[in-house]
């Protein structure tokens, strides 16, 4: 016992493994009333691991050339033992990253999470998702099926609508006139060291700036208000072991039941997180009939087909590129559109819950039509949907700062 | 020779136009995977029928044996009549650009061609959706996969259609008797094949078990593995549920 404490001593006079220990999980003082929506950060750390764990394992066997790619991965999932799972992890964990985050981020909206004084945490956390959807492109792209080639086509020309530099920049970027080898190889790098290696530090300081200011909760109270007479606040209680091995616990099993049941059972989510015609070679002379995202990028793929026609003297590509952009962009500012003195929906006036209510129902649906054919239908849906989204954010400083909030409980709730 | 080469492109370029398949509706091949003698026919259907054009790149020989239960001998003796080895890939003899040359494609590979599709209906549909039709350079059609280039290879056992045969979702029922008055399937033949229609029927079936099978060869052991996984997490939900209760008891 005292030789450990030794060790202990000897080690936090040079290394501070107490007190980082005790910062961020064993004194770190959580709120007690967290629900079902706080378990999705603790699981987008489970993901991150798994894609990178296996990502190590498939990267040993993967080859990144256009004839390899689809060789190898057949490899993987034939010869490799275990392949078949390592593969299906890598590819059903991508798309369960989305859900996660998706959930995240909502929760983050529905109770005012990015608010003063955490808009730091908002922020790294949406260059989190920018950085995740370059990733999951890429990921995308290098097993160089059909649908890997036809939508580094499709999103790679995207930059070729920026006027005047426009065409140049498609062939600096793709290292070629169209998707060849050496974007696949690009991509492969960018997939495997540049983008895991940015997300790694956005993460570590997504949740040191949390850990700083503390967590939120479902009712929007500062908790550190209310301290007891050691300095702990009487509505917190430690991270750990209280959610890591008591709630969060809980919510990891159900997740992972979910997560593995498509892995053992549906690998490829019913052509959602692989497409069917992607276990076809790529084909530079045979264009599918139908070229879809996958789900993930569906809202803003929509947003960006949204854009029908010309606006002044912006063309209608060029437009759905910044319309698309926008969408993105706005997020990032999110915590300086909202003027409410009160954090959660729960004490938000009328306004702003329908306003939630109805950004939920446009994002889902726009994340639906990106996966369909664009009809006449659609796009008329899709636009609605649009307006819809951007309305949300730019409307939210008229109404948040004018409508009538309900009074903020002095403690927390159930 | 100009006239071969335009016959060709507009082979090529109608052969590619509709390869995806589109909105036909598709029988509902009802295959299992864990019926080793359906899959053994299957492969023995397969080398016969389809290997001399469609190679199975990603597939060795001796996985076959293992996952099918086949001895080595039974697989040298009956599955392989060229040089390769026990061991070897699946590989064909057939040139790919004299292939191109005969039949205005490559035929392709077709190892993951259920994958490719979503699901073992568009081949098993496709193989009985041969019919007469004297336009095309074979003298068949297909309902599935229009102006395909393929001939109809199963045609000394199926016979040939005299039209494009029915699919199962246009079978009409007399409202009054609810009698199925139309079969599906041909209608009519106008060459006999050695075969009847069940017994046709389930050749195919053997041949998309088998096809079906190559393109994910680790689908059982993953269901296999899959339900113990479940079970396992199941009961270890019951007990963190138990510890979550009894660890939050002085919170609340």
């Amino acid at each position: 016992m005292s030789d450990k404490n030794s060790i202990m001593q000897w080690v936090d006079a040079r290394l501070p493994i107490t007190s980082a220990y005790e910062k961020h999980m064993s004194k770190y003082y959580a709120p007690k009333n967290f629900n079902f929506w706080y378990v999705f950060g603790i699981l987008a750390m489970v993901v991150l691991v798994n894609q990178i764990l296996t990502g190590v394992w498939l990267t040993m066997f993967f080859e990144a050339t256009p004839g390899g790619g689809p060789e190898s991965l057949e490899y993987i999932r034939r010869e490799v033992p275990l392949g078949w799972l390592i593969q299906a992890l890598h590819a059903v964990g991508a798309s369960m990253f989305f859900i996660v985050i998706y959930m995240h981020m909502f929760r983050g909206v529905m109770y005012g999470s990015y608010q003063k004084p955490r808009e730091l945490i908002w922020v790294f956390g949406m260059a989190i998702y920018l950085v995740l959807m370059a990733e999951g492109f890429m990921g995308y792209v290098i097993p160089w099926g059909q649908m890997s080639f036809w939508g580094a086509k499709v999103i790679v020309s995207l930059v070729g609508a920026l006027p005047l530099i426009g065409d140049d920049l498609v062939i600096w970027v793709q290292g070629d006139y169209i998707p060849s080898g050496a974007t696949q190889s690009r991509f492969f790098s960018l997939h495997v060291i540049a983008l895991p290696l940015v997300l790694c530090l956005l993460v570590f300081l997504h949740i040191l700036a949390l850990h700083e200011v503390g967590s939120n909760n479902p009712d929007g109270i500062d908790i550190k208000k209310r301290l007891d007479s050691k300095g702990v606040p009487v509505d917190g209680i430690p991270f750990h072991p209280y959610y890591t091995l008591g709630k969060d616990m809980v919510g990891l099993i159900i997740f992972l039941i979910i997560f593995l049941g498509f892995v053992f059972f549906m690998p490829e989510g019913g052509g959602y997180f692989l497409e069917h015609a992607n276990f076809e070679p790529a084909n530079p002379l045979k264009t599918p009939e139908h070229i879809a995202p996958t789900w993930y990028f569906g809202t803003f793929y929509s947003i960006l087909r949204a854009i029908t026609f010309d606006i002044g003297p912006i063309p209608s590509k060029l437009g759905g590129v910044i319309a698309m952009g926008g969408a993105i962009a706005i997020l990032f500012v999110l915590p300086w559109l909202d003027r409410s003195p009160v954090r959660s929906w729960r004490y938000k006036g009328w306004m702003s819950k329908v306003a939630i209510v109805l950004f939920a129902i446009a994002f889902v649906t726009l994340m639906k039509l990106g996966t369909m054919p664009a009809t006449k239908g659609a796009t008329i849906l899709a636009q609605v949907c649009t307006a819809i989204y951007f309305l949300f954010f730019l409307a939210m400083p008229f109404y948040t700062k004018f409508e009538k909030c309900k009074p903020v409980p002095e403690r927390l709730t159930k | 020779m100009n006239k071969l080469i335009l016959t060709l492109l507009v082979f090529v370029s109608s052969s590619y136009s509709v390869a995806s398949g589109g909105a036909v509706s598709l029988d509902h091949a009802d295959i299992d995977l864990s019926d080793k003698e359906s899959l053994q026919r299957g492969a023995k259907n397969y080398i016969n029928y389809c290997y001399g054009c469609h190679s199975l790149d990603y597939v060795r020989y001796n996985r076959i044996a293992s996952d099918l239960d086949l001895t080595e001998s039974q697989v040298v003796d009956y599955l392989i009549f060229d040089e390769s080895k026990y061991t070897s890939l699946m590989e064909n003899a057939i040139v790919d650009a004299d292939a191109k040359k005969w039949f205005g494609a490559t035929p392709p590979d077709l190892t993951m061609i259920n994958r490719i599709k979503g699901s073992p209906d568009w081949v098993y549909t496709y193989l009985k959706g041969f019919y007469k039709d004297e336009a095309r350079p074979w003298g068949v059609n297909n309902t599935v996969f229009p102006d395909v280039g393929m001939p109809h290879v199963l045609f000394e056992l199926q016979g040939l259609c005299a039209h494009a045969p029915v699919s199962e979702d246009h079978v009409v029922y007399d409202s009054l008797s609810e009698n199925q008055t139309h079969e599906s399937g041909c209608e009519e033949f106008e060459i006999a094949g050695s075969m009847n229609a069940e017994e046709f029927d389930e050749f195919v079936l053997d041949l998309t078990n088998f096809i079906a099978y190559v393109g994910e060869p680790w689908k059982l052991k993953s269901h296999k593995i899959g339900k113990w996984v479940m079970f396992y997490l199941l009961v270890l939900l019951v007990f963190s549920i138990a510890y979550y209760r009894e660890l939050w008891k002085d919170v609340h």
